[in-house]
């Protein structure tokens, strides 16, 4: 099968950029590995109640809105399907209902999204410590929320929306735990004069922390060395404060530290990145239209360097008619045309973006683990010592670390070991985290079964998609 | 670990886990409706066999794999919960059938 355009992932970017695309009449495939459309933003549940939608506000309803019409759109979505691999010839290697298909595209737009940066404390892999990210999910598809107290601990504006939406939805707090250094503040407030070209977000952020302080939500501010307590389960978070130490008993501890982009598939496929020393994560080389240095692939949204869910739709637009010009189904000049609005919003948000990016700026102790004993890599188990040892006798970069320590070469493929181990490798060695070589992911993307591999249709699968493939399939099966 | 906010009834499927019936909602990923079912662990690990359960809901993590329908190495956070599906806890890593 062919399309003119296939759109990874269906949150606000892949969404708006379908719609664009069906507006000029593309043919277009979405492919979202989850079961229902929105991404993470705008989740929706298979049955949707008054109660939560009212908790989640009115961003979360403008999302069940662009989700309508998404659906009314005409684009071929496909839900439930992953992305395994994506040939230089733009095909398209998935997985859906445990078997392979593929598709071939002439453009393709990666809408990937973002992924909570990763919060290496110790115990944070005991069962009961989750993500604030990981908790909202929850809230939104399953109405489901903390049964007892619960702790939100980190950094972020994601930490005060999700306290509000548990506010509004009757679910006791037991406490914030506020790891934010104090001079953010200073190092935000230069931007404080750009970000009021966009009002909204600074009183939407206001707004949330008055409503905080009107329920009474204890807020522990500039706290640091996060611990969460517990034998088998997560039992207490502990934490430094004010030159002494708090422990508040939590059978659930939510952690943030903000988002960074889901780069695996844009990082698989060779695309030229670059470190961003703002955001602290690396993020694909885009040129003005969203294009990647891999030819025919763009990037939308918050997988492109984070910049929130209203950007993400804006940008959705954007590199959708970038991609549609290249198609040749309209030309430059309509293209400019039809962008400037969008271009003029984007700009709007850019202000409010670089205030809230140095506001929540992690602390380098929440990225770093001081504790040897901390767990960096949660599928091999390596520690921060592990890797602060590799780095010492040579590793200079992730692959090396990997060949060392194991690290990055469990399931999750180094998604959520990458950024700790680099930093860490970069603290030890004295060097810039840009100069620390990220992983270089390789397909499968997801872990695939021979079974699955077997029922490709095709007869002419290239040998070396599938040579590679049963080699990581194997190694797989090993762990 | 969580409880339902939800004001309005919804239908529900049976699912088996570890063997037992467990009455879900319709819609629920299996993390979510093994969590509301106050089953915070849903595997060890390969390593040291320390317990794990979901941690980040959307794919990334690894840590909610279980065994589905016969099927270890399965997300429990990607895959919607369906009337009779037989979910195990995993132990370590996989279980793979040898070929007979």
């Amino acid at each position: 099968m062919s399309v003119d355009l296939a759109i990874v992932g269906a949150g606000p970017a892949g969404m708006a950029a379908a719609l664009e695309a069906r507006r000029l009449g593309v043919s277009v495939a979405v492919i979202d590995e989850q079961p229902r459309p929105g991404g993470q933003i705008y989740r929706r549940p298979g049955r949707r109640d008054q109660r939560i939608e009212k908790a989640l506000g009115p961003e979360y309803a403008h999302g069940m809105a662009l989700i309508d019409r998404f659906l009314a759109s005409g684009a071929d979505y496909r839900p439930g399907t992953t992305l395994w691999d994506l040939s230089g010839e733009r095909r398209l290697s998935l997985l859906a209902g445990g078997a392979a298909h593929e598709i071939e595209a002439r453009q393709v737009i990666l809408a990937t999204g973002a992924m909570e940066r990763p919060v290496p404390v110790p115990g944070w892999t005991l069962p009961g410590a989750m993500t604030v990210g990981a908790a909202q999910i929850l809230l939104k598809t399953a109405g489901a929320g903390p049964a007892a107290p619960v702790v939100l601990a980190g950094s972020g504006p994601l930490l005060y929306l999700l306290a509000c939406q548990y506010v509004a939805a009757g679910v006791a707090i037991r406490a914030l735990v506020e790891t934010t250094p104090r001079a953010n503040r200073s190092a935000a407030a230069p931007h404080l004069g750009a970000a009021l070209a966009e009002r909204t977000l600074l009183t939407k952020g206001l707004s949330m922390l008055w409503r905080l302080r009107r329920a009474g939500v204890r807020r522990y501010r500039g706290a640091s060395d996060l611990r969460v307590e517990g034998c088998q389960r997560c039992e207490a978070l502990s934490f430094a404060i004010g030159g002494r130490r708090e422990r508040l008993e939590a059978s659930l501890v939510l952690l943030h530290e903000g988002v960074i982009p889901n780069t695996h598939v844009s990082m698989a496929i060779g695309a030229g990145h670059d470190w961003d020393p703002v955001q602290l994560c690396w993020r694909p080389r885009l040129d003005a239209w969203g294009a990647a240095t891999v030819d025919g692939v763009a990037v939308a949204g918050d997988g492109g360097g984070i910049r929130g869910a209203v950007a993400a739709e804006h940008l959705g637009r954007l590199v959708s008619l970038g991609a549609i010009e290249r198609l040749g189904a309209i030309d430059a000049p309509r293209r400019d045309r039809e962008s400037r609005e969008t271009r003029a919003a984007l700009s709007r948000l850019e202000g409010a973006r670089r205030f809230l990016d140095r506001l929540y700026e992690p602390a380098a102790a929440q990225r770093v683990p001081a504790d040897d004993a901390t767990l960096v890599c949660r599928c091999e188990e390596v520690s921060a010592g592990e890797i602060r040892r590799a780095a010492r006798i040579g590793a200079i970069g992730l692959t090396q670390a990997k060949a060392y320590t194991r690290c990055g070469m469990g399931p999750c493929q180094g998604r959520l070991c990458g950024p700790t181990v680099a930093a860490l490798i970069a603290a030890e060695r004295n060097m810039a985290e840009a100069d620390v070589p990220p992983y270089r992911p390789r397909a499968p993307y997801k872990p695939v079964t021979l079974g699955a591999l077997a029922s490709l249709a095709r007869a002419d699968i290239s040998l070396h998609t599938a040579v590679s493939g049963t080699q990581r399939v194997a190694s797989l099966d090993n762990i | 670990m969580f409880r339902r906010l939800l004001t309005e009834a919804a239908a529900t499927v049976t699912i088996s886990v570890d063997g037992a019936p467990v009455a879900v909602r319709r819609g629920d990923s299996v993390a979510a409706a093994l969590l509301l079912a106050g089953r915070a662990v849903g595997r060890t690990t390969p390593v040291t066999g320390a317990a794990r359960g979901p941690y980040c809901m959307m794919g990334v993590c690894f840590d909610c794999l279980v065994e589905i329908d016969g099927v270890g190495n399965r997300q429990a956070c990607m895959i919607e919960v369906e009337q009779g599906m037989q979910v195990l806890s995993q132990r370590g890593a996989r279980r793979i059938d040898p070929l007979s």
